[in-house]
């Protein structure tokens, strides 16, 4: 069975930040907020904000809190979301060259020789968006490239997820970024590399959710 | 049916175009208005007793399932030929009536399959941005209080054949059925949150199926603490595993891949974790260009499933239109339909219970006189939004969004009584 290596950055920072600010139940965030509305600082001014558009905290029915505590430990192999600030990358490393022969044993079968006309969706282009049905890709379209690890790892290939270590799956990374040409073909793909990719529709995308309809 | 009175309204009279007629026709003149219609063409000896009479009926059954007559009602299955369980079924729409779509009949959308869950080793974790992170198996879920919320849920790429050049010919459910609606019955995820402790700077939660595909998603706080339910079961029963056995989430009135099946992990976050079904699929490319990201709602749609393509009007007569309509933003105030292309509209019965991001019922009777018509309906949700004509809907997107499509849909009546998907 496929294990993760714990990675170096994400574990220690997030339990330092619940450990350091002693925060309390979100119910008791939502009273001290208002006690404090009168006497507003930065951070319950910010509070306040918050509270603006979590309007129904008080709906909650109550529980019989029988949730258990949850360990790092238990969550080692479960816990692969992975960020576009690089947060939750494992350590490990790959290069496109690494990946092709990979990419060939593993995803050509429905991808298509460097990525393209299979049954599957397409994985290179660089098509302009604004045209007659544009193919919408890794190269012209996904705007973060920590997207194809976290994707990849956790999905692929269909008939074998999450059997491909984490140095496989850098380097089918790095070599879907290649084909691509967003990545030399030697360049070493890793936990601190990967999310300073800058894709080139980083900016394409128009957030509807909150205030847009 | 008029008395002559000028006190009694002449409901028989059209209100609109089309030979539609008053929505309260049925309501206060009974059936006697609509009698002829259901025994057009039916002439069956009077005297004959079935075979069903003569002999003992079939034992029980511990499961019911519908009558053998009625086999052809069923899912339709687009799927990945290379991988089975990689693809969608739709509802059939178009052979059911009332709000409610039977569980064996509610669509479907799989990335690699129908995972097979035991649900004592499944358990839902909480983690990330909380005070205290915790896990619950399903036991311990089943003894939290519950709520049931009847609501659709809807694919985000529901009816997205809208968009192609030519309309498409099908039943109207394998067009519109990524929809279905069902009483879900669950455990508030804000309970759940509370328990946990959900710091204040967590803003998203990244959701996370225990299927092949390990589908993951990023949830707004926001919408998670006011009505996501983490669903147990499903129109009375424990949910069923293509639906998300043993729990699923169910985000009332918004796209229905945030209702993540089979979930087994939240982690509270700051930012969005950017996944390939927020950022590579379920955004929609516009004319210019961009996308649009985080299309949550579900705008308001409409359909006329009775009459629909497939089905053939046995000659001129009293019909009644039968329709679904809903909103992801709230209730449906209103529905309106014509049989003259749009060029006026009478207004239809809603049925009760008009709930809110819940499939609603209209009706209509109509008189058709056996000339060709088209048939449309539209929804007005109770926000005062409008179900847009499709020419208008792709003015203002494009045709490359592929998701989120609610145009008008129109249906053309030939003389023989064939219907047929038109752009009109």
């Amino acid at each position: 069975m496929f294990m993760r290596k714990p990675h170096r950055h994400s574990r220690p920072r997030l339990f330092g930040l619940i450990a350091g600010q002693g925060i309390s139940p979100f119910r008791q965030v939502v009273m001290q907020t208002l006690h404090h509305a009168l006497r507003p600082s930065p951070r319950v001014s910010a509070l306040i904000l918050s509270m603006c558009i979590l309007p129904t905290v008080h709906a909650a029915p109550e529980g019989p809190k029988l949730g258990q505590p949850l360990t790092a430990q238990e969550l080692i192999g479960l816990d692969i979301h992975v960020f576009p600030d690089g947060y939750g990358l494992p350590a490990g490393r790959g290069t496109a060259r690494e990946g092709k022969d990979i990419y060939h044993t593993q995803c050509a079968s429905c991808h298509g020789i460097k990525g393209s006309g299979g049954s599957a969706g397409e994985l290179t282009g660089t098509s302009a968006l604004h045209g007659a049905h544009p193919d919408q890709t890794i190269g012209n379209y996904w705007p973060y490239a920590t997207t194809i690890f976290d994707f990849v790892r956790r999905s692929m290939p269909l008939n074998a997820p999450r059997s491909l270590s984490e140095d496989q799956v850098y380097a089918i990374t790095a070599y879907l970024l290649h084909i691509n040409g967003l990545l030399d073909e030697d360049a070493v793909l890793d936990a601190k590399s990967l999310p300073a990719i800058r894709m080139p529709n980083r900016e394409g995308f128009i957030r509807v959710w909150p205030d847009g309809r | 049916m008029s008395d002559g009175s000028l006190s009694v309204p002449d409901y028989n009279q059209p209100v609109a175009g089309g030979g539609l007629l008053d929505r309260r026709l049925f309501l206060k003149q009974g059936v006697g208005a609509g009698a002829g219609l259901l025994l057009v063409g039916l002439d069956a000896p009077a005297s004959e007793i079935p075979p069903w009479m003569h002999t003992p009926g079939a034992p029980f059954n511990n499961y019911g399932q519908p009558s053998n007559h009625e086999r052809e009602v069923i899912r339709w299955i687009s799927a990945n030929s290379g991988a089975p369980g990689n693809g969608i079924s739709w509802s059939p729409l178009h052979k059911l009536e009332g709000i409610i779509t039977p569980n064996g009949l509610h669509f479907e959308r799989h990335h690699n399959g129908v995972p097979a869950i035991d649900p004592e080793r499944h358990r839902l974790r909480l983690h990330g941005l909380v005070r205290k992170p915790i896990s619950f198996g399903i036991e311990d879920l089943l003894r939290y209080p519950m709520v049931s919320r009847i609501c659709f849920v809807e694919c985000g790429g529901n009816s997205n054949a809208g968009w192609h050049e030519e309309p498409i010919q099908t039943p109207a459910g394998y067009f519109h059925g990524l929809a279905s609606c069902s009483e879900w019955t669950g455990v508030p995820l804000s309970t759940l949150l509370e328990e946990a402790g959900l710091l204040p700077e967590a803003r998203w939660l990244i959701a996370e199926g225990a299927d092949a595909a390990a589908m993951n998603i990023s949830i707004p706080v926001e919408k998670a603490l006011e009505d996501t339910l983490v669903a147990l079961y499903q129109n009375g029963e424990r949910i069923r595993p293509e639906n998300g056995y043993p729990i699923r989430l169910i985000l009332p009135g918004w796209e229905a891949v945030l209702s993540v099946k089979w979930l087994h992990r939240l982690q509270a976050a700051k930012e969005p974790v950017m996944a390939r079904n927020e950022t590579a699929k379920y955004t929609e490319l516009q004319p210019d260009g961009k996308a649009r990201q985080f299309t949550y709602l579900m705008d308001a749609k409409s359909f006329i499933t009775h009459p629909s393509p497939g089905y053939r009007l046995r000659g001129p007569g009293l019909y009644q239109i039968s329709g679904l309509a809903w909103s992801g933003r709230g209730k449906i105030r209103k529905v309106e339909v014509s049989a003259d292309g749009g060029q006026s509209w009478a207004e239809a019965a809603l049925q009760e219970p008009i709930l809110s991001k819940c499939f609603t019922r209209f009706r209509l009777p109509w008189r058709w006189d056996g000339s060709p018509r088209i048939l449309k309906s539209r929804a007005i949700d109770d926000t005062g939004y409008q179900q847009p004509e499709r020419a208008t809907l792709i003015a203002e997107r494009g045709r490359n969004g592929y998701f989120h499509y609610n145009a008008i849909v129109s249906w053309a009546v030939a003389t023989d009584g064939s219907l047929s998907h038109v752009y009109a």
